[in-house]
C-alpha cells in the first residue's frame, strides 16, 4: 500500500496555494507536513481526505483496489467529531458502529482503546464533562477503535501537554509499525523515525489565483 | 501560468472575455430589434377586436399572456443554466442563472398583476385563488424570491453557484408537481378558470399580436438577460482586480 | 446505518434536541386559531383539519436546519462525508430519525389538538392518517433546504423560504384527502394516494439532492 500524489495542486476556492506537489508514503512511513499557519497545510489534508475537491493533479491509494484514500482514512481535524450531550461510549460506539467497514480489521474494543489514551473509567461520563485535553484524546480514541490504513491528522497534539503528546506519538508510532499510513500537519515534531517532510514554505511559493475566468484577460 | 487542460477548449469557447465582446455587439441590435417588435405588437394588440363580453379589458392579455409564458421559460434558463454549472462546471452558466432570476421574478409580477388586474371585472376582487393558472404563477414567484434571497445569502460565489443550481433543479422538477396539484385543489373548489385560452379557437385577430408580443417579450428577455449577465461579469471581475491588487499589496 | 438513525433519535429526543418544542409550537398555533377567528364551534369544525395540517407543517419546519448544522459545527459531518457508505443513505436515515423524534410526535398529537378545533371522529382519524403519510415528505424536502442552508447564519428563515412553495403540493393532498373523508362527493382514496406518491418522490429527490448540496457546501 502507497499513498502517492502527483503533481498536486493545493487550492481553496480561489486561491492556489502550491503546484505540483509530489510524494509518495509507503506502508509504516509517515509524512510530516510542516509550514507556518495559513500556508495551506490543513487544505492538504482535507484534500486527501476526499473533503475538499482536487483541482489538478491526483492522489492514489495503490494496492488497496479502487478505494479512495479518503475513505481508507481516518481523518482527525480542529474539531472532535462527538457530541457534548452523549457519554463518551456512546459517541466512540457509535462511530466504532457507522464507520464499521467489512474491508479493513477491526479495531479494538471500547475500554482498550480509552486505555491506551490514559482516561480508562471516564466511558461514562457526558463528553462535555471533560476538559478540553482529555476530550481531544478522547476523540483520539476513534482511530484505535476503528481501523483505517491512513490517519490523516491536522494538529492533533496542540490541546494537549507534554505527556499526552508522548503518549499520542507512541500510538502513531504503533499505528506504523503495524504497516499504517500517517500525514500529519504539526507544529511539534512527533518523535516518528521513518517521516517523510513536506515543508510547505510560504517564501518558496508564488501565491496565484486560480485561473480566473472572470479575470481581466479572460483566460488568466 | 498555464492552464491548458481538456476542458478549457469548452471555456473557450464561451468565455467571459469573448462573451463581453459578443454581447456588447449584438446588443444593440437585439435592443432595436425588442423596441421594433413592441412597437407592431402594441399596434396590433390596440387594433384587434374587442371582446364582445370583456371589452376593452381584454388587452390586457396581451402582456399577460406573454409575461406569464416568460415566467416559465425564464425559470427553464435557469434550470439548464444549472445543469451548466453542475455538469460542465461552465462560469457562465452561474452567470446566467443568477442574472435570469431577479428578471423572472419581474416578469413573474407582471404576469401577477396584469393577471389580477385582468381579472378584477370578471372576479369582483383583486385576486382570486381559484384561478389555476395564477396560483400557480404565484408560487413560482415564490420560489423566485427564495432562490433570489438564496444567492444573496451565500457571500461566495462559488460554493454559491452548486447549492443555487441544487435548488434550482429541485424547485424545476416540482413545477409540474405544484401546477398539477394547484389545478387539482381548483377543481374541487369551483369550477373552470374564467382565463381561457384554448389554442384552436382563438381567433387570427387576437392570436397574431399575442404572437408578436410574444415575441418581443421573448426577445426583451434575452435583452435584459445578456445585460445583466454583462453586468454580473463586470462585477466579478472587479472582485477579481481587488483580490488581486490585496494580494499584491501584502 | 442504525447506529446512526438511533444516535440522531437520542440527540433530538434529549435536553436541547428540540423534538419537544416542535410539539410546544404546534400546540401554540393551534391555540392562537380560535383568537383569531373566532369562538364558533361550526366554523372551527369546518377549517380545523386544514389549520391542524398547517399548524403540523410549520412545527416540521422549525427544527429542520439543526439537521445537518449541529453535525457540521463539531466535525462529525466531515466524517460522515468520507465514509463509503453513500451519503444519500446517510441523509435519509438522518431524515427519517428526525421525523421520528419531531414528525411522528406532531402526528400523535395531531387528534388531541383537534379536540381544541371540534373536529369530528372521522375527520380526526382523516387527519392523522395523512400527517402520517404525508408529513415525512415535507422533512425529506425540507432536507434539501437544511443541506443548503447549513452554513449560513439565518439558515432557517432561508430554509422556510425555500421550502414551503414546494411543499404546498403536500399541503394540498393532505387537507383534500381529509375533506374527501368527511365531505360525501369528495374522493378520499385518490388525494391520499397521491400523498403517499409525493412522500416517495420526495425520499429519492430529497436525499440525492441533500447530498449533492452538503459535498457542494464542504470547505
Amino acid at each position: 500500500m502507497r499513498l502517492v500524489a502527483e503533481d498536486l495542486t493545493v487550492a481553496r476556492a480561489d486561491r492556489i496555494f502550491f503546484r505540483g506537489v509530489e510524494f509518495g508514503v509507503e506502508e509504516g512511513e509517515a509524512l510530516l507536513v510542516t509550514g507556518p499557519n495559513g500556508v495551506g497545510k490543513s487544505t492538504l489534508l482535507r484534500m486527501i481526505a476526499g473533503l475538499l475537491p482536487v483541482p489538478g493533479g491526483r492522489f492514489t491509494l495503490d494496492g488497496l483496489d479502487d478505494r479512495s484514500p479518503g475513505e481508507a482514512s481516518h481523518y482527525l481535524g480542529h474539531r472532535n467529531a462527538m457530541k457534548h450531550d452523549m457519554s463518551v461510549r456512546e459517541n466512540l460506539t457509535f462511530w466504532q458502529q457507522f464507520m464499521q467497514d467489512d474491508r479493513f480489521e477491526d479495531g479494538a474494543p471500547l475500554f482498550e482503546a480509552t486505555e491506551s489514551l490514559g482516561l480508562g473509567g471516564l466511558e461514562h461520563l457526558p463528553f462535555g464533562y471533560l476538559s478540553a485535553g482529555q476530550q481531544r484524546r478522547m476523540a483520539m480514541a476513534r482511530l484505535l477503535m476503528v481501523h483505517r490504513p491512513v490517519w490523516i491528522l491536522d494538529e492533533p497534539t496542540a490541546a494537549l501537554d507534554a505527556a499526552s503528546s508522548e503518549m499520542f506519538a507512541g500510538l502513531v508510532r504503533r499505528h506504523m509499525a503495524d504497516g499504517g499510513i500517517v500525514v500529519a500537519a504539526t507544529h511539534q515534531p512527533l518523535g516518528l523515525d521513518a517521516a517523510h517532510s513536506l515543508a510547505l514554505d510560504p517564501n518558496d511559493r508564488d501565491v496565484e489565483f486560480a485561473a480566473d475566468p472572470f479575470a481581466a484577460d479572460g483566460v488568466a | 501560468m498555464t492552464t491548458t487542460t481538456a476542458g478549457n477548449t469548452f471555456t473557450n469557447l464561451a468565455n467571459p472575455t469573448r462573451f463581453l465582446n459578443l454581447s456588447g455587439a449584438v446588443l444593440p441590435w437585439m435592443a432595436g430589434v425588442t423596441a421594433l417588435l413592441f412597437a407592431v405588437g402594441l399596434f396590433m394588440a390596440f387594433n384587434a377586436p374587442e371582446d364582445y363580453q370583456q371589452g376593452v379589458t381584454v388587452r390586457i392579455m396581451y402582456i399577460h399572456v406573454p409575461a406569464a409564458w416568460l415566467s416559465m421559460m425564464c425559470y427553464t434558463v435557469m434550470a439548464i443554466s444549472a445543469i451548466g454549472t453542475l455538469v460542465w462546471r461552465h462560469p457562465l452558466a452561474d452567470v446566467s442563472a443568477k442574472a435570469a432570476a431577479p428578471i423572472g421574478a419581474a416578469f413573474t409580477f407582471l404576469a401577477l398583476v396584469t393577471g389580477s388586474l385582468w381579472g378584477k371585472p370578471m372576479w369582483g376582487a383583486w385576486w382570486a385563488w381559484g384561478d389555476a393558472r395564477l396560483t400557480s404563477v404565484f408560487v413560482l414567484f415564490l420560489m423566485y424570491l427564495g432562490l433570489i434571497a438564496l444567492i444573496r445569502a451565500i457571500p461566495d460565489p462559488s460554493r454559491a453557484a452548486r447549492l443555487t443550481a441544487i435548488v434550482i433543479l429541485v424547485g424545476f422538477v416540482n413545477i409540474p408537481i405544484i401546477k398539477f396539484s394547484v389545478e387539482w385543489w381548483n377543481t374541487l373548489h369551483q369550477p373552470a378558470s374564467v382565463i381561457r385560452l384554448d389554442g384552436p379557437s382563438i381567433h387570427p385577430s387576437i392570436l397574431y399580436p399575442l404572437l408578436v408580443m410574444a415575441l418581443a417579450f421573448t426577445l426583451l428577455f434575452f435583452t435584459l438577460h445578456f445585460s445583466a449577465m454583462r453586468a454580473e461579469i463586470w462585477r466579478r471581475r472587479v472582485a477579481s482586480m481587488r483580490r488581486r491588487a490585496a494580494q499584491a499589496a501584502a | 446505518m442504525g447506529a446512526l438513525f438511533v444516535r440522531d433519535l437520542k440527540l433530538s429526543l434529549r435536553a436541547g434536541g428540540g423534538a419537544l418544542l416542535g410539539i410546544l409550537f404546534f400546540l401554540a398555533v393551534i391555540a392562537v386559531i380560535p383568537f383569531g377567528v373566532g369562538p364558533d364551534l361550526n366554523l372551527l369544525a369546518r377549517i380545523g383539519p386544514a389549520f391542524v395540517w398547517i399548524g403540523a407543517l410549520l412545527a416540521s419546519l422549525l427544527g429542520l436546519d439543526r439537521l445537518f448544522q449541529i453535525d457540521r459545527e463539531d466535525g462529525s459531518l466531515d466524517i460522515m462525508l468520507m465514509q463509503s457508505s453513500p451519503l444519500v443513505l446517510t441523509v435519509l436515515v438522518k431524515c427519517l430519525a428526525h421525523w421520528t423524534a419531531t414528525g411522528l410526535p406532531l402526528v400523535i398529537a395531531s387528534p388531541f389538538l383537534g379536540l381544541f378545533m371540534n373536529i369530528s371522529g372521522v375527520a380526526m382519524a382523516a387527519v392523522f392518517a395523512t400527517l402520517l403519510v404525508g408529513s415525512p415528505a415535507i422533512t425529506l424536502i425540507g432536507a434539501v433546504g437544511a443541506a443548503v442552508a447549513v452554513a449560513l447564519p439565518r439558515g432557517g428563515l432561508l430554509l422556510a423560504v425555500l421550502v414551503l412553495p414546494l411543499s404546498i403540493p403536500v399541503l394540498i393532498f393532505g387537507v383534500s384527502a381529509v375533506n374527501g373523508a368527511i365531505a360525501e362527493p369528495a374522493p378520499f382514496l385518490q388525494p391520499f394516494l397521491m400523498l403517499v406518491a409525493i412522500t416517495l418522490f420526495f425520499a429519492v429527490l430529497g436525499p440525492l439532492a441533500a447530498a449533492a448540496a452538503l459535498r457542494a457546501s464542504s470547505d
